[in-house]
């Protein structure tokens, strides 16, 4: 079969992404760029208009993502993108305001502020990116590195244990809580479209590839290795108890994924006073 | 602003609460904060109030978030504060500097309180007054005013709004136990004559050609666009270019500090307000600020009233620091005594502009300084001992 090279003038997502500041800073393999299409193509599915769209992000990898997407954006201080994002949300019900971040921003110096919005079950959106350490910084250990792998912080194996997002989240009081990988791009979109409307807080982890911060210590040497062990290893159970939810990248036990939490709680709503 | 919600007339009212009826007086919608003695009251003063004049209360985790909603809320176009006292302030040091840099308008009320550490939580101190200038990492100037009594708890709330609206900039209450806790007259005028200074908006519409960091006046502030306007705007902590985009170089850098300090200091003049009296002739002026202005007002009235050639001047404003105008004082007096519940942070500052001598009066806080110690002061700088003889 002969391939034809062919010339396209525009990318479905162009409208929604701030073109001049592609390309990205993300490195190959990475797993960001994926979980970004997905909200991209989230937000011009929803039908929300787009000045109603709103995202937050802390510091890291996963942060930067506020500054690509063509809507109104805040890239934050490290671990405040969910306080910031409340104070928002409050004071303009009507938007549509989403938190962006990476797994240490979000669960390491953000993890007070993560507990207390799923505690207020306050109207917001959480997309995680978890890749298990910090990228940005050069692949150190975080607050979601499994028991035992290794990181340029941990170079005798990691001896914490990491959070359980599903378990952490469920017993916080979120509405929603689910899991995925990058090798499901369909349902991390349409968990994003279910949790633009879904009141109350939601809270979307995607395991992400970093082949050249926690990859390479841990030899997953590129985020395509990383992609296969996904698709080996996952296992769509929403009824697993989240106690036996934890993250072993190295073990051969499954890596459950799937919506855990579904559930209608009152959402944090500001007290008025009519008088 | 509903003329409803501001409690126009003559009350007899505690400091922190005239703070809060002064954030109503302002517009203010948004309370994002975390109870600490002794600002305390301001935050449960507010949880009865803002419900009730369309506004929202939240009592956040801490001190880290409670300024981060208030910046959220404010980049979404809200009249926003917190309050808080020195171990709160020193946690909001972290996103006080993203306000800057963003250049999102907030109150941020600090009673101070004897520090450092935990210290003494019921007690007055005035020693987060450089914190105040230099607290947060980096380059900046600040905005503080520090309130002498509950009537300016009241006035310079709403004067912190106006400030931080006109300029984009956060502006902070330094005020003190003593004038927090303290019950006083206060005197409410009727809603219309209270001054609201707007944030400056965009001239372009959504769509059109808009650099949201680009200035396009004097003041060197550019027009604030909030969270659902459609101008897709991006914020960011970074080094950011006029379009607000990241942009990592020394040049960028360098005008962006700059441009953040300038327009502070350009705008001095409207922002500073000292009180003097008593100025003409004088040959030692004693400056103060808060609570200690008031034993500082009386001691400078009784050594006037032995024959003391001094004068007062109250630092209504602590930043940005009214150096033109202490200069200009300076040029006619022999020496300043500066009276602050701290170990000398102001008589610091007044050192590096002024050839005279400057003497401190002192301590480190858990008490309001008395009229006495700074009696004894003037006394002593004008070589009359320990105050017993006149001077001729």
């Amino acid at each position: 079969m002969e391939t034809a090279i062919v010339n396209v003038d525009s990318h479905p997502l162009d409208t929604i992404l701030r073109q001049e500041r592609i390309p990205h800073i993300f490195c190959p393999g990475c797993g960001i760029g994926i979980v970004m299409h997905c909200y991209a193509q989230a937000i011009l599915d929803s039908g929300i208009p787009i000045e109603q769209h709103v995202v937050v992000s802390g510091i890291g990898c996963s942060g930067r993502v506020a500054g690509y997407m063509e809507i109104d954006s805040y890239h934050t201080t490290h671990g405040r993108a969910i306080p910031f994002a409340l104070g928002i949300k409050l004071a303009k019900p009507e938007l549509n305001v989403v938190v962006f971040s990476g797994d240490g921003d979000l669960a390491a110096i953000g993890g007070n502020h993560l507990i207390h919005a799923a505690r207020r079950n306050v109207d917001l959106t959480v997309i995680c990116c978890n890749n298990f350490n910090y990228g940005m910084t050069g692949g150190q250990a975080g607050p979601t590195t499994p028991y035992g792998a290794r990181a340029t912080t941990a170079p005798y194996g990691n001896p914490e244990h990491p959070f359980n997002f599903p378990l952490l989240l469920a017993a916080a009081g979120a509405n929603f809580v689910s899991r995925w990988t990058t090798m499901h791009p369909h349902q991390i979109q349409k968990d994003i479209l279910y949790a633009f409307r879904k009141p109350g807080f939601s809270f979307i982890e995607v395991l992400s590839p970093c082949p050249i911060g926690y990859g390479k210590s841990n030899q997953i040497e590129d985020g395509v290795e990383e992609m296969l062990l996904y698709k080996e290893r996952c296992k769509i159970d929403k009824h697993v108890p989240l106690e036996d939810v934890e993250i072993d990248l190295s073990s051969n036990q499954p890596i459950y994924v799937g919506r855990f939490v579904d559930r209608n709680s009152i959402p944090y709503q500001p007290i008025r006073i009519e008088e | 602003m509903n003329a409803a919600e501001v409690r126009s007339g003559k009350h007899f009212m505690h400091g922190d609460h005239a703070c809060a009826e002064g954030a109503i007086a302002a517009g203010c919608t948004f309370f994002g904060g975390y109870p600490i003695t002794p600002s305390t009251e301001i935050a449960e003063y507010l949880a009865r109030r803002l419900p009730n004049t369309g506004g929202v209360f939240i009592q956040m985790e801490d001190e880290l978030s409670s300024i981060a909603s208030v910046l959220g809320a404010s980049a979404a176009g809200s009249r926003a504060m917190t309050a808080t006292s020195g171990p709160g302030f020193s946690l909001m040091m972290e996103n006080l500097g993203l306000a800057i840099m963003l250049e999102i308008p907030c109150v941020l009320v600090n009673v101070m309180r004897a520090a450092p550490s935990t210290g003494l939580p019921t007690l007055p101190g005035q020693a987060d007054v450089m914190q105040a200038k230099w607290g947060s990492h980096g380059d900046y100037q600040i905005v503080a005013y520090a309130p002498s009594s509950p009537q300016e708890m009241f006035d310079l709330t709403v004067r912190a709004f106006n400030v931080a609206d006109r300029y984009r900039t956060p502006v902070l209450i330094l005020a003190d136990e003593v004038v927090g806790h303290m019950v006083e007259k206060v005197v409410i005028p009727p809603a219309k004559q209270i001054e609201r200074w707007e944030r400056k908006r965009p001239r372009q519409m959504p769509g059109e050609d808009f650099k949201p960091f680009a200035v396009e006046d004097d003041d060197l502030v550019p027009p604030m666009v909030h969270a659902g306007e459609g101008y897709r705007i991006h914020f960011s902590g970074l080094t950011h270019d006029e379009r607000g985009y990241p942009d990592m170089n020394a040049e960028t850098h360098h005008a962006l500090v700059t441009r953040l300090s300038d327009k502070i200091e350009r705008n001095a003049d409207e922002i500073i307000i000292v009180e003097e009296e008593w100025l003409e002739e004088a040959e030692i002026v004693v400056v103060s600020f808060g609570c200690t202005a008031r034993s500082a007002k009386r001691a400078v009235r009784e050594a006037r009233r032995v024959g003391m050639p001094v004068a007062f001047l109250r630092l209504v404003s602590l930043w940005p620091f009214p150096e033109r105008r202490i200069k200009e004082i300076a040029k006619d007096v022999d020496a300043f005594i500066v009276a602050e519940i701290n170990l000398g942070q102001v008589s610091r500052e007044l050192e590096r502009h002024v050839t005279q001598r400057v003497v401190g009066v002192n301590h480190a806080g858990g008490k309001m300084m008395s009229p006495d110690e700074i009696f004894r002061a003037i006394m002593e700088v004008a070589g009359r001992g320990n105050g017993h003889r006149q001077r001729r």
